[in-house]
C-alpha cells in the first residue's frame, strides 16, 4: 500500500505546529497503525530528520495511552484504540489526516503528544475508595446483585484515553468523569465517599476547563471502550443529590 | 429601627448559614445545563397553553373562543403573576445558553483541520446554539407583534388590543407568514433534540422510561411546531375569517 500522510508536527507546548506531508510507499495491510508509524519514524531518523512524537504503551487496546486524531474520528475510523487500528482499514493511495487531541485541557507537548494530566487530577479528587485495614475479609462477603457488578464493571472499562474528549464538540469530559463516578458509586465498597467524591471529581473536572455537555453522544460513538452516556445521566444523579444533601466540602479538612 | 429589625434577622440566623454550596451548584457545568433543562421543561409548559389557545382559532368561529381565552391569559391576575416566572424563564435558558455556547467554544481554542461527525449523532443536537438564536430573533419578532405592543397598551390606556384582528393584519404579509414558517421549523427541530435531551441532564435516564420520553419529545416536537406554523399559513390562505 501506499499512504500519503498529513501530519501536525509542533516543537513544544507553545511554538506554532503546522501540518507536514509524508509518503509512506511499503505499507503492509497487517501492520497496526502505530507500527506504520514506526516505519516512517525509523526512515525519518535514517535521513536525520526528527521523528513523530506519538504516544503509545501496552499496543493490546488496554492501556488508555495511545491517541490520535485520524481521518476525523479519535482512534480512526474503527471504535477501537489506534493501536488495534490496521492499516486494512485504509485503502492504496489514500491520504490520511493525523492530528493530536484538541482541547484545552489538553495542551500539546510535542507533535501528537497531549498533555492528559488533567484526567489524573481528577480521578486523585475523589476516585478511590477507602479500605479497612485489619485481617483479610472473606471473598464474595457482600453481595452484590449480578447485573449491578456487571453495570459497574462496564464502567470500569473506560481506559482513561480521552477520546470522549477529543471526540465531543465541547471538549468535554463527561464521559470519562461519570464511567469512573458510575464505577465506584454502584458498588457498596464506594459508598462510603459517595457524595463527596462526585462533588470533588465534578469541581476538578469543572477547573481543568473542560467544555459542558450537549447530549450529543458523540463520545459515546468514538469511545473505544463502548462507555454508554447513560454514564452521565448517572453522574447529573450522583451530583444533584450529593450537592442537596452532603455536608460543605471543605477543601484540607478541618474540624 | 429598620437597621435594628435587619440585625434581629441575621442575628438570629445560625453561623454556618451559608448559601456557597447553592452558588457553587449553578456556576458548575452539571448545574448550569440543570438550569437549562428545568428553564427548558418550563418553557415547553408553557407552549403548551400557548399552542392549546392558538389551535382555537380553527374552530372558525370568529375568534370567540380565542379572544375569551386570551383576555383570559391576559388579565388573570394568576397567570399575569406566572407570567413573570415566565419572562425569568426566556432570560435564563436564552442568557444561559448563550454563555454555555461561548464556554463550550473556548474549551477547544484550536479546532480540527479534519473532523468528521459520528454516526450516531444528529446535526441539530450539534447545532442547538444555533437554532437557539434563530428562535431568539423569531422571539424578538413575535413579541414585538403582538405580546410587547398589546402589554404597553394595557399599561397605559388599560385595555387590551384586539389580538385576533392583529393576526390578520400581521399576516397579510407574506414574509412576516415565511419567517414564522421558518421559526417554526427551528422550533421542531431545538425540540426534537430538547426534550429527551432535558431529562438526560437531569439524570433522569431509565431503561423503563427512556421509550416513552423519546416518543412524547418526538410527538411534541412535531405537534406543536405544526399547529404554531398552520397559523399564519391558514390565515394567510384565509381558510379561516
Amino acid at each position: 500500500m501506499k499512504i500519503t500522510l498529513k501530519v501536525w508536527r509542533q516543537k513544544s507546548r507553545t511554538a506554532k505546529g503546522e501540518f507536514k506531508t509524508y509518503q509512506a510507499d511499503h505499507v503492509s495491510s497487517d501492520m497496526s497503525f502505530l507500527e506504520m508509524l514506526d516505519v516512517l519514524n525509523t526512515s525519518l531518523i535514517k535521513k536525520g530528520e526528527e521523528p513523530i512524537h506519538f504516544d503509545h504503551d501496552c499496543r493490546e487496546g488496554i492501556c488508555g495511552m495511545c491517541s490520535l486524531y485520524i481521518n476525523g474520528h479519535p482512534h480512526g475510523p474503527l471504535q477501537t484504540t489506534t493501536c488495534q487500528l490496521h492499516m486494512r482499514s485504509f485503502h492504496d493511495g489514500q491520504t490520511i489526516t493525523v492530528e493530536p487531541w484538541r482541547a484545552k485541557a489538553f495542551p500539546i507537548i510535542k507533535d501528537l503528544v497531549v498533555d492528559r494530566s488533567a484526567f489524573d487530577r481528577i480521578q486523585q479528587a475523589g476516585g478511590y475508595v477507602s479500605v479497612s485495614t485489619g485481617g483479610v475479609p472473606d471473598a464474595n462477603e457482600i453481595a452484590i446483585p449480578k447485573k449491578i457488578a456487571d453495570e459497574a464493571f462496564d464502567s470500569a472499562a473506560c481506559i482513561g484515553c480521552g477520546a470522549c474528549v477529543a471526540a465531543c464538540k465541547n471538549a468535554s469530559a463527561m464521559l470519562f468523569v461519570s464511567a469512573k463516578v458510575s464505577q465506584l458509586a454502584l458498588l457498596p465498597q464506594g459508598h462510603a465517599e459517595r457524595k463527596e467524591r462526585v462533588e470533588k471529581m465534578v469541581a476538578q473536572m469543572d477547573a481543568e476547563d473542560f467544555g459542558a455537555c450537549t447530549n450529543t453522544r458523540a463520545c459515546e460513538a468514538e469511545c473505544p471502550k463502548a462507555i454508554s452516556v447513560t454514564n452521565i445521566a448517572r453522574m447529573n444523579r450522583e451530583y444533584f443529590s450529593a450537592v442537596f444533601s452532603s455536608y460543605e466540602v471543605t477543601v484540607g479538612g478541618g474540624d | 429601627m429598620f437597621g435594628n429589625s435587619l440585625t434581629s434577622i441575621f442575628g438570629s440566623l445560625p453561623n454556618n448559614f451559608s448559601m456557597k454550596w447553592l452558588i457553587d451548584l449553578f456556576t458548575s457545568s452539571l448545574g448550569r445545563k440543570l438550569l437549562m433543562a428545568l428553564t427548558g421543561l418550563f418553557l415547553i409548559s408553557f407552549l403548551v397553553i400557548h399552542c392549546t389557545i392558538n389551535a382555537m382559532i380553527f374552530l372558525n368561529d370568529g375568534g370567540e373562543a380565542f379572544s375569551k381565552w386570551g383576555h383570559f391569559m391576559g388579565t388573570n391576575p394568576i397567570i399575569r403573576t406566572l407570567e413573570i416566572g415566565l419572562v425569568a424563564g426566556f432570560l435564563i435558558h436564552i442568557v444561559q445558553g448563550l454563555a454555555l455556547w461561548r464556554a463550550n467554544h473556548a474549551a477547544r481554542p484550536v479546532k480540527y483541520s479534519v473532523s468528521k461527525a459520528p454516526a450516531n449523532g444528529t446535526w441539530y443536537s450539534r447545532s442547538m446554539g444555533i437554532l437557539g438564536t434563530l428562535l431568539l430573533l423569531f422571539l424578538i419578532m413575535h413579541t414585538s407583534h403582538f405580546w410587547i405592543p398589546n402589554r404597553t397598551n394595557q399599561f397605559t390606556q388599560g385595555e387590551e388590543l384586539p389580538l385576533y384582528k392583529m393576526m390578520f393584519e400581521v399576516f397579510s404579509n407574506p414574509w412576516v407568514v415565511f419567517f414564522y414558517v421558518i421559526g417554526c421549523v427551528s422550533l421542531f427541530w431545538h425540540l426534537l433534540h430538547g426534550f429527551a435531551s432535558a431529562f438526560q441532564s437531569l439524570g433522569l435516564n431509565h431503561l423503563k422510561y427512556n421509550g416513552i420520553i423519546s416518543f412524547v419529545g418526538t410527538a411534541f416536537s412535531i405537534v406543536v411546531p405544526l399547529i404554531f406554523a398552520l397559523m399564519p399559513i391558514a390565515v394567510y390562505f384565509r381558510w379561516i375569517n
